[in-house]
């Protein structure tokens, strides 16, 4: 009967084919509004997950999310290091500052000012240069996007050169000369990243009482993380978060206070909608045009079981082929935009997710025609 | 009608005819409720004998087709009773009459009914897939009385578009004799050919269909057919106005 089922499926090619194209239409939407909206927003925290080292981020009690800086007095680093169970902390500058081009645009940049003794909170990936190399003179660290794009030099005949090791930039009216260039996840806001020296970061900022943006801190080996936080939170009346839940302040902060989910969500939702009412629509009227061949199954001793079986059957592998065309026109769409402005992320729960909505459009297909297979008559086979 | 001996000249096959196979007493089915109420049959005894090929005939809407729908058991009758191979379905339950259709019953449409999609060996094969045999069984056994019918080994792998309507009667009739049914029940089998093939067509259910266990009730309209009849059973208004044993008996009491 499967083979019955999949010959009556396959067939018909035109409404095969319709099925499938409004099945994969909404896999293709399901997966790529998703994986936008997963990429977007691991934009958010990109910067906590570069920076892996520490375990524990300190910071003003305020805080919402990792951009939102209040900055803290220097000497709270101290009062940090002074916690139990805190191995070592080192403070952290993270601003918006201006950098002058070349040919006189401004263009604001994500600065990043680490621990002058151990560069702890380093870019994960240097490209050129080391990260060594920020001891140098005035040297910073740019992001290789930045550098080829946003802070490219731009000749007189137009054409952009990517910033090198040994270029200038005017930071905040400070000389800063570029000495490697790093690989970062790229910010929400797109801007570039620039990393320098504590010290140096403070003196490109511009002057306020309080500079220090964050604290990192490493939990001595054994100590439970949430303890120390805690612990940190009581004596210095900081907030202290382990990464993750760092990232989950972040991210509910984006989703929270942002339209951000509700327009992906919109457009998740057309797709559920416009995918439902193709496929489902035509896998209904695929039904009613083998009705007839139904009802002399019926008649020739096909139980209502082995129908129904049939069309689950025929919906499944039509969900299956559209599911997988959909998702792989969606990976085609993610590596096509790999490397480029457009955030693109496919974890396993857009692909669960895109399987279940799927599913729920096939057995809702499914069910209308099976109820009409189920009350058919199989008299109808007399019927000329 | 020919005669037994007339059949015989023809080389046709006349088995013996011995038990009941079909046994109508009192039949009525009524469509509808209340003032839209339609009787449909009303009161019809019937009696069909093994290795008897009856026809029913009579005008548009006398109750052929509800009344062989009853009897092969995809119509649930309002009065009275019917009884094939000695089953009562008012006593069975749907999937029980399901599975005796499975078993025992045979059919053949008018419109052949063959899935547009498989080819005349599959959808010879679809009574036994239906029965839960594996595919190769079933292809080979479609194979086997598909050549009986008169097909080739091209025309078996032939989609049912790319055949004549003769030849997909003959599909048709292979599909009904593929699980060996007691009870072949043909409706209109020849209104949509020609008279040569319609010709053709029943002597292929007369000579290959029908045997000494196994009876064949046929509703038509054509009269060229009716002389492949071993009984003829005139309804007319939802009850059997007579039942006579040639088509000449047919036409005497007409005159």
């Amino acid at each position: 009967m499967n083979f019955i089922a999949l010959k009556m499926l396959v067939g018909d090619r035109a409404k095969y084919l319709g099925i499938v194209m409004g099945l994969t239409f909404a896999s293709l939407l399901l997966t790529q509004q998703s994986g936008i909206f997963v990429g977007l927003m691991s934009r958010t925290f990109g910067f906590l997950t570069d920076t892996s080292l520490p375990d524990i981020w300190v910071m003003d009690e305020k805080v919402q999310y990792v951009d939102d800086v209040k900055p803290l007095q220097d000497t709270e680093l101290y009062r940090v290091r002074g916690v139990q169970g805190v191995e070592w902390a080192v403070p952290l500058y993270k601003g918006l500052l201006r950098a002058r081009l070349d040919n006189g645009n401004f263009q604001s940049c994500n600065v990043i000012g680490l621990d002058d003794a151990t560069l702890i909170g380093g870019p994960p990936i240097m490209v050129k240069g080391a990260l060594a190399d920020l001891r140098r003179s005035d040297g910073v660290i740019v992001d290789e996007v930045g550098a080829n794009d946003k802070l490219a030099k731009v000749l007189p005949d137009g054409r952009r050169v990517p910033l090198q090791i040994g270029d200038m930039l005017e930071l905040n009216d400070h000389r800063a000369v570029v000495v490697g260039i790093c690989r970062v996840t790229r910010s929400f806001q797109s801007q570039p990243s620039v990393y320098t020296t504590y010290s140096r970061a403070t003196i490109f900022a511009p002057r306020e009482r309080k500079l220090l943006s964050f604290i990192l801190a490493k939990a001595k080996p054994g100590e439970n993380l949430q303890a120390v936080c805690e612990r940190i939170n009581k004596t210095t009346g900081l907030a202290a978060y382990p990464r993750d839940q760092f990232v989950k302040l972040t991210l509910d902060y984006f989703m929270k206070y942002t339209g951000i989910p509700i327009n992906f969500g919109m457009s998740v939702v057309l797709g559920f909608i416009i995918g439902t009412a193709i496929a489902g629509q035509t896998f209904y009227n695929f039904t009613l045009d083998n009705l007839r061949y139904f009802g002399t199954l019926k008649a020739m001793g096909a139980g209502n079981g082995k129908l129904l079986r049939m069309i689950i059957l025929q919906a499944l592998t039509v969900g299956a082929i559209g599911f997988g065309l959909g998702v792989g026109a969606a990976c085609v769409f993610g590596a096509a935009s790999a490397n480029s402005e457009l955030a693109f992320r496919l974890p396993w729960q857009v692909l669960a997710l895109t399987a279940g909505a799927v599913l729920l459009i096939c057995v809702g297909s499914a069910l209308l025609s099976i109820w009409k297979v189920i009350t058919l008559e199989p008299a109808i086979v007399f019927r000329s | 009608m020919r005669s037994s001996q007339e059949l015989k000249k023809m080389n046709m096959n006349i088995p013996k005819q011995n038990d009941v196979a079909v046994k109508c007493t009192g039949l009525r089915k009524t469509f509808g409720e209340g003032t839209a109420a339609v009787q449909a049959l009303r009161g019809v005894d019937l009696e069909v004998r093994t290795g008897e090929l009856m026809m029913l005939v009579g005008p548009s809407g006398c109750g052929k087709t509800t009344l062989i729908s009853i009897i092969a058991g995809i119509l649930d009758q309002s009065q009275g009773e019917c009884v094939v191979f000695g089953h009562d379905f008012r006593r069975m339950s749907q999937s029980q009459k399901t599975r005796y259709r499975g078993e025992s019953i045979g059919f053949v449409f008018q419109a052949y009914n063959l899935i547009p999609t498989l080819t005349a060996a599959e959808n010879a094969s679809v009574p036994l897939l239906v029965r839960g045999e594996n595919r190769r069984k079933a292809n080979d056994r479609a194979r086997e009385v598909l050549q009986q019918v008169g097909f080739n080994e091209r025309m078996m792998l032939s989609l049912p578009t790319q055949l004549s309507g003769g030849q997909q009667q003959r599909v048709a009739i292979a599909r009904a004799l593929m699980h060996n049914p007691k009870l072949i029940v043909c409706d209109e089998p020849t209104s949509a050919l020609d008279h040569e093939t319609g010709q053709s067509v029943m002597e292929l259910l007369r000579n290959v269909a029908l045997h000494d266990s196994r009876a064949l009730v046929v509703v038509t309209h054509d009269a060229r057919i009716f002389g492949f009849a071993d009984r003829i059973a005139k309804l007319d208004d939802g009850h059997v106005e007579r039942i006579v044993n040639s088509a000449a008996e047919l036409n005497e009491n007409r005159k």
